[in-house]
């Protein structure tokens, strides 16, 4: 079953996504990247019903691109967060809502900070220094809790990351066999090898 | 445009430190009744200055009824970008904004254009101060000092020849003072005749902290730098 995880460090975002693609009990697809890179120092994890996603993330991914192309700067995380957390909450109140939950992490160029955003289908939005959605947040946010250092370093954090993962692999009866991992941080995106 | 040539000039200079806006009052007189603007939670006096959102200040010059009703579009566009954004407009946006509908009027037959130009003082985390000027047709620029208004060429002049790109707001206000009592017709300034706003940052909280000043802190502006109207009375008792 779906999991993602994401977790902030002293001056970077981790965002972890499984990559199975499922239909009902069978698996589609085991190589599906479920993070998409919003803009140059943004990523977003999306997970829910199938279908809902994909569309759901190319309509905020386009609409960002179209603010940056707007203005030559791109939105800031915080505020972004905010707009994507107003299209939810938007599309929930009308006939057919978009069931998605998100992961929204984050450097901010302007004042050199990470940010990560845990966002649900309902349009709840959180600020939050480590998140995760899906059967694997059961272990990762204790885990987490316990394991979590937000000065530490991109080590430290992936270290974080590999409890929370390596305990799902562990102990959860529908477990993703793979993830992609992602960090954003003063550099920019890149992909990551755990 | 006609209009604006004859408007009260509004002065803006950007310093390194914070943006300075000053305004000439044209409508006074003995009879007119100011105490609506010395009183109230502080957006203005309501001829020149007005506050457009906590980070944006804006001076008018032209037709004021055409101004008020661009003020009224500049705070909702400014909150609903608030709403959507959950952060303070982009001042470049803001301008963008109320350029767009401005050039709108220029285009379709039957409607008159707005007889406004605007000088916009703002700071945003993107490109900290800033200050635009737009005009009715809906261009606009970016400054680091420019006037609107009555002699706004004498003015520009001025301020060509005295500013200086590491200037701080002290110093601007300075400027400003200086240029204003130049460029306006009376020889002698007061509160009744001059508005005057700052935009800085608040040493504390790093939010920007817009202040647009009372007659009363007019008047204590004036007599630092030594332009305030004399006392005339006091004078013939010396003679």
């Amino acid at each position: 079953m779906e999991c993602s995880f994401a977790l902030t460090g002293k001056d970077y975002v981790l965002v972890a996504a499984d990559t199975t693609s499922a239909r009902s009990i069978i698996k589609m697809k085991v190589d599906e990247d479920k993070i998409k890179t919003l803009s140059p120092h943004l990523l977003m994890a999306y997970s829910g019903e199938p279908g809902d996603t994909v569309q759901f993330a190319e309509y905020i991914e386009r609409n960002i691109r179209l603010y940056h192309i707007r203005n030559l700067y791109p939105l800031r995380p915080q505020s972004a967060a905010s707009w994507i957390r107003r299209a939810l909450a938007e599309s929930l109140r009308s006939r057919q809502s978009y069931t998605v939950n998100l992961l929204v992490g984050g450097f901010d160029t302007a004042d050199k900070t990470p940010h990560l955003y845990w966002i649900d289908y309902l349009g709840t939005m959180a600020t939050v220094p480590f998140a995760a959605h899906g059967y694997g947040s059961y272990f990762a946010s204790s885990l987490l809790d316990r394991y979590h250092n937000p000065d530490g370093t991109l080590e430290e954090g992936l270290d974080a990351l590999r409890r929370a993962i390596d305990e799902t692999a562990k102990r959860l009866v529908v477990s993703p066999g793979k993830y992609t991992v992602k960090v954003v941080d003063k550099d920019g995106v890149r992909v990551i090898d755990l | 445009m006609e209009a604006i040539s004859h408007a009260g000039t509004v002065l803006g200079v950007l310093a390194t430190d914070g943006v300075v806006l000053a305004a000439e009052k044209k409508v006074t007189g003995k009879l007119l009744d100011l105490s609506a603007s010395k009183e109230g939670g502080y957006g203005g006096s309501g001829e020149k200055i007005f506050l457009l959102n906590s980070n944006v200040i804006g001076g008018v010059a032209g037709l004021t009824a055409d101004a008020n009703s661009l003020v009224n579009y500049a705070r909702s566009a400014a909150q609903e970008h608030l709403l959507n954004y959950n952060e303070d407009i982009p001042v470049e946006l803001l301008a963008q904004r109320l350029c767009d509908l401005k050039q709108g009027y220029t285009q379709y037959g039957g409607l008159r254009p707005f007889g406004v130009s605007l000088l916009y003082a703002g700071y945003d985390p993107h490109y900290q101060f800033q200050l635009y000027h737009s005009d009715p047709s809906g261009n606009y620029s970016g400054w680091k000092a420019t006037c609107i208004g009555a002699n706004n060429g004498t003015a520009q002049s001025l301020l060509k020849q005295e500013y200086k790109d590491d200037i701080t707001v002290e110093d601007a206000i300075g400027l400003v003072m200086r240029t204003m009592s130049k460029t306006m017709d009376s020889t002698t300034l007061g509160s009744e005749k001059l508005e005057f706003a700052t935009l800085t940052l608040d040493p504390v909280t790093k939010e920007p902290k817009a202040k647009i000043y009372r007659p009363s802190e007019v008047d204590v502006l004036l007599k630092k730098f030594d332009l305030a109207k004399k006392d005339e009375d006091a004078e013939m008792k010396t003679a």
